[in-house]
């Protein structure tokens, strides 16, 4: 059962665990508090790995736990903020990472919105553009002779 | 009684076969008595699903443990209340709330829809029963809610403690309400494809029903985010969980399928694309129902996952989203293309609308299926989180949110954006103001806060100023305004209503994001913690029983500025033993549009206990700028042209005009 529930984790790691821990403990935090702002900032970007989409900072599973010391650790040791997160992926994968690689396997992830954005905006514009072209310029030279024949009748 | 229900579902199924093929047989005829046998069977079936609802109801209210739903999902020391609304609160009570939901639309367009031309009338029922007959064979099948135990357990294993809570009662019926009524919408997409016609009436019967989903949508998703805001235990509004965009990206869709069946019904331009809009709003409804029950996803949603359902909602899917879409494929070319207008009018404007926010839904759909084909196309596990959302959907809004005011006070056909702008002075200067103001004056501010507070101040005033103009405050006497005022269309309430709900939710999330304040630390009984501008007193835990849980609860003294307790907080942590699981009870003190929200975490031995405290500015406005919103769409339903059968009557009025050369 317990398992189980560890598995369901996600939404509701937070209570699932909240008997034994609550997110951020005062005693992972950092003297520092310049230093604790980083952590806090990196340790958002970064997943939870038995959780459903939860970062470090608001889990209370253990795992999250030592991934926030290991990364204040880290910090400690006076990396900088990408090497922390280098040093964090290449032991736990790029799954930790809740803000995808930009490389060619995600360029549809995070190309989609662009490519949308301006193909449906150029397909509008062509769009507009055609119809306007198709909108009749004014009268074929038939009507224009008929018309004249009617307005003429009378004179 | 439970037998019963389990026949009457059998009975809507039966029934259901015969709304989906025979009016649509009889519109393919012509004959007006097959035709006539859509409304009351339509009628009967939902008749026969309530009952069948009914019937599980009372299976939970009276604690029936024989029946095998009940016994995993409820307990005989449960509050009342739980016992009623944990008859949605599993997988099997809630597909039946779904079709519950689906027979009611679908009974609603048999009784109001006698306005419709016959065959119309007739094919939107046969999709409608379509979507039921899938539905409820996928209930039969693999998810029968009456199923029973012998011999029957004494106790029950309780329901999920998170869903021991009021929302309980009130998200999912809202939320489904907003799902499942955009079926509504799609059985008329799909109903004209048939009919292979589509006019301006088309989109003035959709309309009541795209808005009255919205409405619920809109407030299902809100109760929902509000819900997770204050059960959670660590106070966050949006989690971009997959579930949760499952029920976002409808909205999104629905969103722009509103605005541009408003410019198909004014100008019977874009009617192609509003079809479109109508179909994928449903399909994405289909799709959410397919992420959150299929277990693909886990989260709290997901109740007991089981593959055979999984696949059984995924033939659903395709089925549904593959054959509208062919038949859209199909028949689309052949429906008579709309009006024209110059790109600077209120269609253009809605043209950019439904741009921005279907490039919107493609982001937060390819957001939450991304991480699904990577790891089927390469078997790497990735995420995608608030960061990816926060750098996409977020810039994409801000454009959308900046030309939202231009939009109602642009003239339809060709609009002048630079009177309009005149006309905007007002509400510009005034946000450029609450820029200033919120920069130079609130201490921490950033560009972006600044920027955000005017964007929201930009929305609320422009959408004051659109009800302004339009009374003609300023130009006619003051009596004269009042009077033109309150004569205005409620549509036009509706669109400044809602509109300004729209800048309001915002300026509560530029609150939040901006200004919350946080404090977590370890508090002795006694000890006091200064937050934002208040000074709380932790006063010490005790244990209390609940029904079915005990907890330990946290008091809290607000001290005023003599050091006395001007007001008092209790947040709690309870454990429910039947689960063995544990929950936060979030203490949260409104002040006027703020909060102040408390909750506890470990103890120590020694009466201390880890706490941590937000601030949270202006939060409320977040779901307060909601139901705003979902007031504007309700306004809007009352509009006088849903009321009365204009459309019938254009209609005869428009023939005799198409006959004089």
């Amino acid at each position: 059962m317990k398992t189980r529930l560890a598995a369901l984790a996600g939404f509701v790691a937070a209570l699932l665990f909240a008997g034994t821990a609550l997110a951020v403990k005062p005693s992972e935090m950092l003297a520092d508090p310049k230093l604790e702002a980083r952590a806090r900032l990196l340790s958002e970007e970064l997943r939870c790995m038995v959780c459903q989409n939860q970062s470090i900072d608001e889990s209370d599973a253990e795992l999250a736990g030592d991934l926030r010391v290991l990364l204040r650790e880290r910090l400690l040791a006076g990396d900088s903020d990408e090497q922390v997160m280098a040093y964090i992926v290449s032991r736990y994968g790029e799954f930790v990472l809740l803000k995808p690689q930009f490389n060619l396997r995600n360029a549809l992830l995070w190309g989609t919105p662009v490519l949308l954005l301006l193909g449906g905006g150029a397909f509008v514009v062509l769009q507009a553009r055609s119809r306007r072209r198709q909108e009749p310029a004014g009268l074929t030279k038939d009507e224009q002779a008929a018309l004249d024949a009617i307005l003429n009748k009378d004179a | 009684m439970v037998e019963t229900g389990h026949f009457a579902l059998i009975l809507a199924f039966a029934l259901s076969l015969v709304q989906s093929l025979v009016p649509l047989y009889g519109a393919y005829k012509g004959d007006t008595r097959l035709m006539a046998v859509g409304g009351p069977v339509t009628v009967t079936g939902f008749a026969l699903i309530a009952l069948s609802f009914a019937a599980l109801t009372m299976a939970y209210v009276q604690s029936d443990f024989s029946v095998a739903n009940v016994w995993e999902n409820s307990h005989s020391l449960q509050p009342l209340i739980y016992k009623f609304t944990g008859t949605w609160g599993n997988h099997e009570g809630s597909m039946l709330l779904w079709v519950l939901i689906l027979s009611f639309f679908g009974a609603l367009v048999a009784a109001f829809g006698s306005n419709l031309p016959a065959t119309l009338r007739a094919n939107v029922l046969a999709v409608q029963g379509w979507i039921g007959t899938a539905f409820l064979l996928f209930i039969l099948i693999t998810s029968n809610p009456f199923a029973r135990l012998v011999p029957a357990p004494i106790e029950g294993k309780d329901l999920n403690p998170i869903l021991q809570d009021i929302g309980l009662a009130v998200h999912p019926p809202l939320l489904y309400l907003g799902y499942v009524g955009f079926s509504v919408c799609f059985s008329f997409a799909v109903a004209a494809l048939i009919e292979g016609r589509i006019d301006a009436a088309w989109a003035r019967w959709v309309r009541p029903w795209t808005l009255a989903a919205w409405v619920f949508l809109t407030g299902g998703i809100a109760m929902g985010s509000y819900w997770a805001y204050y059960e959670l235990g660590w106070g966050g509004f949006w989690f971009w969980d997959p579930v949760e965009n499952a029920s976002f990206m409808p909205w999104l869709a629905g969103t722009a399928l509103l605005h541009s069946a408003i410019v198909m019904e004014k100008r019977s331009a874009l009617k192609i694309w509003t079809l479109l809009l109508a179909i994928l709003t449903f399909s994405l409804s289909l799709l959410g129902t397919f992420l959150v029950r299929s277990g693909v996803l886990t989260s709290v949603h997901s109740f007991a996952s089981d593959p055979s359902r999984g696949v059984f909602i995924l033939c659903i899917l395709t089925l549904f989203i593959g054959g509208s879409l062919a038949l859209f494929a199909f028949r689309a070319s052949q429906l008579a293309a709309g009006g024209i207008f110059h790109p600077i009018s209120r269609e253009g404007a809605l043209v950019l609308n439904n741009l921005f926010l279907t490039t919107a839904t493609a982001t937060v759909l390819i957001g939450t299926l991304y991480p699904l084909v990577v790891e089927a196309l390469f078997g790497d596990k990735i995420s995608v989180g608030e960061p990816f959302f926060n750098l996409t959907f977020g810039p994409l809004m801000i454009p959308l949110l900046v030309v939202v005011p231009f939009g109602p006070l642009l003239a339809w056909k060709r609009g002048d954006v630079f009177a309009v702008a005149q006309r905007l002075m007002f509400a510009f200067g005034a946000a450029l103001l609450a820029v200033l103001v919120t920069y130079l004056f609130i201490d921490g501010a950033s560009v972006f806060a600044a920027l955000g507070a005017g964007l929201s101040a930009w929305l609320v005033l422009g959408a004051l100023t659109d009800l302004a103009l339009k009374a003609g405050i300023g130009n006619v006497a003051p009596r004269m305004a009042l009077r033109r005022f309150v004569g205005l269309p409620r549509s036009v309430f509706g669109t400044a209503i809602a509109h300004l709900g729209l800048g309001l939710t915002l300026l509560g999330i530029v609150g939040v994001l901006s200004f919350e304040k946080e404090a977590i630390l370890v508090m002795k009984p006694g000890q006091v913690v200064e937050i934002s501008d208040y000074r709380l007193r932790f006063d010490g835990l005790t244990p209390v029983r609940g029904p079915n849980f005990t907890e330990d609860q946290g008091h809290f003294s607000l001290l005023g500025i003599n050091g006395q307790p001007s007001d008092v907080i209790m947040s709690s942590k309870r454990f429910y033993p039947v689960r063995q699981m544990p929950t936060t009870e979030a203490g949260i003190k409104t002040m006027w549009l703020s909060q102040l929200y408390i909750s506890l975490g470990d103890e120590a031995g020694d009466g201390s206990v880890v706490v941590r405290v937000w601030w949270k500015p202006l939060v409320t406005l977040i779901w307060g700028g909601s139901l705003v919103m979902m007031l504007g769409g309700f306004v809007s339903l009352l509009d006088r042209r849903l009321r009365v059968g204009a459309p019938a009557r254009r209609k005869s009025a428009a023939k005799p005009a198409a006959v004089t050369p």
